[in-house]
């Protein structure tokens, strides 16, 4: 049995056959694209290390059969820079020290890519803990994560509103 | 995990009759299915996906103030829809305290009505479990059992349901549609989980290829908007199932509790309601001796089923403080932790 869906990963338009349709997100872009950045850590759904994007929102791409998603547009950790750039949640969690090993790392910076995006915590690190807590992490890098969602969150939105100044003068 | 056919049916007639096949299983987002296959406990031969089904994501506002919810509409989309989370705040608060964010963005409405218990015994293919082998016998019965159930079970049988979105939903009369080979018909939630009695592999009233196509709730559910909480105690701040939980809603004039409604999590195979914890706080004054009254009553038939004795004291606190949060009103925005006994200010932080 072999199935063809679309996907748009990082921006690329990607048609990709499956052979089983067994295949997650996780193994899809782990192993057969070797996007190797989203990372399997318990593979049930408990630890939040493979976290991506799908259309614009945060899951756990262990749990979601890949043939389901046919037509998403996903985005993982290889997809924020742009070029030597680094994405604002990415600098901010070098600044804060907001890892130690690093394997959790991709899963927790594309959840607080998509933290940002729901727009839930205002800048409470009360909530911020609490909508980061699908992500575990060994090193117990918390305290560090949680500066850097909120300095990011502050970054982007600063950014957007330095943008939409800009617009209104022109 | 075992092969299976995958099917994306175009309508809801295709799915019902993919899903009628023998050894077929609807497929939402797959949170806890896929779950349960990669351990081999679901072993389904075919896959019908629903997620693309026609009609089934939206929100429904009835002419009489009631709502209609799709299946397939995900439980952050639920908990985050502004006019949803005013009309029915403790069923807001209770998906924003299940899971995790992500597991909010994929898990459907009808998939969290149709999840498994969490028994480790029920996930370990080594354990004997009648739920998921009939007769082969429960290892939870003389095992790690402190959070199995304390209400409801039976000698076959001690697990919980784990959902915390079902607990109010029970309390607030929600009904079930659904759509099968025999065609549409509707149940009450209160029916939809099965308690185990000797037969703990039947779960729900469903039968071979239903398939839950939307959630109602009565207007009447609007009315306790004021006075409504959902409270879930876990062994850690976020991210765990409930040891017990419950939903407490009030309709309060002048000093008089009007109507009441009470339900538990984390304590039987099914969200327990207590009618009798409700009928004895209609009429009453929303005192701490009523709710203690009520708590009372609503574990009055509750018996440890292993270690879990203190779980009885502890659903009985639960009830009583849910009450005494739902007597101080509902707060004006969502708590920083969702149903956390802990938040007792908003954005404080609890261990502060």
């Amino acid at each position: 049995m072999s199935l063809s869906i679309s996907l748009a990963i990082n921006g690329q338009p990607l048609d990709v056959a499956l052979d089983d349709p067994r295949v997650t997100l996780l193994d899809l872009l782990r192993e057969r694209l070797f996007l190797t950045g989203t990372k399997k850590g318990c593979d049930r759904g408990q630890c939040g290390a493979c976290t991506v994007l799908v259309d614009g929102r945060r899951i756990n791409s262990c749990l979601a059969l890949a043939a389901s998603l046919d037509r998403a547009e996903i985005t993982t950790i290889e997809g924020l820079a742009e070029g030597e750039t680094l994405h604002p949640v990415q600098a901010a969690f070098i600044a804060h020290d907001g890892f130690q090993c690093g394997y959790c790392t991709p899963g927790q910076i594309m959840s607080a890519v998509g933290l940002i995006l729901e727009g839930h915590a205002g800048d409470d690190p009360e909530r911020v803990r609490e909508l980061m807590s699908g992500n575990i992490c060994r090193c117990a890098a918390y305290k560090g994560i949680t500066e850097a969602v909120l300095e990011a969150q502050k970054a982007i939105a600063d950014k957007s509103g330095a943008e939409q100044n800009r617009r209104d003068a022109a | 995990m075992n092969r299976f056919d995958y099917v994306r049916p175009a309508s809801v007639a295709e799915a019902v009759a993919a899903g009628s096949e023998p050894g077929s299983a609807f497929l939402g987002a797959g949170t806890n299915l896929l779950d349960l296959m990669k351990v081999g406990v679901a072993r389904p031969g075919r896959v019908i996906d629903v997620t693309r089904l026609p009609g089934l994501d939206r929100i429904e506002w009835l002419p009489d103030g009631g709502v209609r919810i799709g299946a397939m509409v995900r439980n952050s989309d639920l908990a985050y829809d502004e006019r949803f989370s005013r009309s029915f705040p403790a069923v807001a608060e209770a998906l924003l305290s299940g899971a995790s964010a992500q597991l909010r963005n994929a898990a459907t409405v009808g998939g969290n009505l149709m999840q498994h218990t969490r028994c480790a015994y029920f996930h370990d293919l080594a354990s004997a479990c009648n739920r998921r082998v009939p007769g082969s016998g429960c290892d939870a019965l003389e095992g790690e059992n402190r959070l199995h159930a304390v209400l409801g079970w039976s000698e076959h049988c001690i697990a919980t349901h784990p959902s915390d979105f079902c607990v109010p939903l029970v309390a607030l009369d929600a009904v079930v549609e659904v759509e099968g080979p025999h065609g549409a018909r509707e149940i009450a939630i209160d029916r939809l989980h099965a308690l185990p009695g000797a037969t703990p592999e039947q779960e729900t009233a469903l039968a071979p290829g239903e398939l839950i196509v939307a959630l109602r709730l009565p207007a009447d559910a609007a009315a306790f908007s004021r006075n409504a909480r959902y409270l879930k105690l876990r062994e850690r701040t976020s991210y765990a199932f409930a040891v017990v939980s419950a939903a407490a809603m009030l309709e309060v004039e002048g000093g008089t509790i009007l109507r009441a409604r009470v339900a538990l999590g984390g304590v039987a195979a099914k969200p327990w309601r207590a009618p009798e914890a409700e009928a004895a706080l209609e009429g009453a004054a929303p005192t701490a001796q009523a709710f203690a009254k009520a708590a009372g009553l609503a574990l009055a038939e509750a018996q440890p089923s292993g270690d879990n004795a203190f779980k009885i004291e502890l659903a009985r606190r639960i009830v009583a403080r849910a009450l005494t949060l739902a007597s101080e009103g509902t707060p004006a925005a969502m708590p920083a932790l969702p149903a956390s006994p802990f938040s007792t200010k908003i954005g404080a932080n609890h261990v502060a």
